[in-house]
């Protein structure tokens, strides 16, 4: 098996959670997709790092868990004030920034 | 000279193992991370994200990236899911999805768009990636993966490192303010709760749990019909009407029946009975 093969993997992955942010509605769903991304350009990030033959590739990926963590939490954050509010966490109901 | 050819020419495949590995477990990744934006119960799709970061913990490790792995699966499938359960469930776990769509035709063109992107990526990927030699981390590893990574870390990231903890500082900082909430006046004591409790003019005591036969009809025990209305007429719960009016529990057509219908009726509405006769 070529090694590269986890590119096209995590490619793949990268694409699902695009699709998911554009169809869910549901802001905590949508923060899972943006996981999926991130999860997927960390394992692109790990494969270039065995390729290369450096450890450079797995430090990024370990700064990406760390900004993902402080991500999530201010999301969720976000969500449960906007849901505390507004009574709903769908993201179609916050759109008052429209008018 | 030959070893240092076979090493450097070790990756252009790599193991039977962790070729059999690649091969169950990418497709399980992929069902997983379909599944999670398919599925319309959001808990569902949290556990779904949790077996495809388990899927991508294990494509760590395969990676000689030991540390990365375990990360993964301490910090994400752990704490990161945790708090996604949490927040699904302070925030209501039947809140799924609406299907309608605001923007007419957004999922199609978000079908099309993936198919697209998908496209994109993978083939020049898949042409780029014909023949390509990876170098391995045995040379980067030696001494053990964990300790590279510290030193590596420690030294030329040292900054990158500030940086990174500085801002988890802040992302802290930043949870407690908007989770936090600001109460109006002082903490509500005892006497307020009464006061506002008797001021509202509803039900003040308990309503009876279900199947409890209406023994009392007062103030303080009200007797109430299974409906939920009042046995007696007088008062009741707001918003709930009496089912039927108390005064003539049985329809009059069986009064001068059989003395059977006369008990099957009696049965029915003894609940109302009982709560009359203890008034008087």
């Amino acid at each position: 098996m070529n090694p590269a093969n986890y590119l096209i993997l995590a490619a793949l992955l990268f694409t699902i959670g695009t699709a998911g942010v554009l169809v869910r509605r549901n802001a905590i769903v949508v923060f899972m997709s943006i996981e999926l991304m991130l999860n997927a350009s960390n394992l692109t990030l790990v494969t270039f790092s065995r390729l290369h033959g450096t450890l450079d590739g797995q430090i990024m990926a370990f700064f990406v868990m760390v900004v993902a963590a402080a991500e999530v939490v201010i999301g969720l954050a976000i969500i449960l004030s906007i849901f505390r509010t507004r009574r709903s966490a769908s993201v179609d109901d916050v759109n008052l920034l429209k008018y | 000279m030959s070893s240092l050819v076979t090493a450097a020419g070790e990756l252009t495949s790599t193991s039977t193992g962790e070729a059999v590995t690649f091969w169950i477990l990418a497709p399980v990744a992929v069902l997983a991370a379909l599944g999670m934006i398919l599925v319309r119960s959001a808990v569902h799709s949290a556990l779904l994200l949790v077996a495809n970061l388990f899927c991508v913990a294990v494509f760590y490790l395969l990676q000689q990236a030991p540390f990365l792995g375990f990360v993964q699966i301490i910090v994400y499938a752990g704490a990161i899911m945790v708090l996604f359960l949490f927040v699904l469930m302070l925030v209501g776990v039947d809140s799924s999805d609406s299907l309608v769509e605001t923007i007419r035709g957004q999922r199609l063109g978000a079908v099309i768009f993936g198919l697209g992107f998908a496209g994109l990526l993978v083939f020049p990927i898949g042409s780029a990636i014909d023949g390509v030699r990876g170098d391995g981390l045995e040379t980067a590893n030696t001494g053990g993966n964990v300790q590279a990574i510290g030193r590596l870390l420690f030294s030329q990231y040292v900054f990158v490192f500030e940086a990174v903890s500085a801002l988890l500082v802040v992302a802290a900082i930043g949870t407690m303010v908007l989770g936090h909430r600001e109460r109006d006046g002082g903490p509500v004591g005892q006497r307020e709760w009464m006061r506002r409790r008797f001021a509202s003019g509803g039900q003040v005591t308990p309503l009876p749990g279900p199947g409890v036969f209406a023994r009392h009809d007062s103030a303080d025990t009200l007797g109430l019909l299974p409906g939920g209305g009042r046995a007696s007429g007088i008062g009741g719960i707001p918003g709930i009407e009496s089912p039927e009016p108390a005064e003539s529990p049985e329809p009059p057509a069986n009064d001068g029946d059989s003395a059977l219908a006369g008990a099957a009726g009696k049965g029915v509405a003894g609940k109302g009975v009982v709560g009359k006769g203890d008034e008087q």
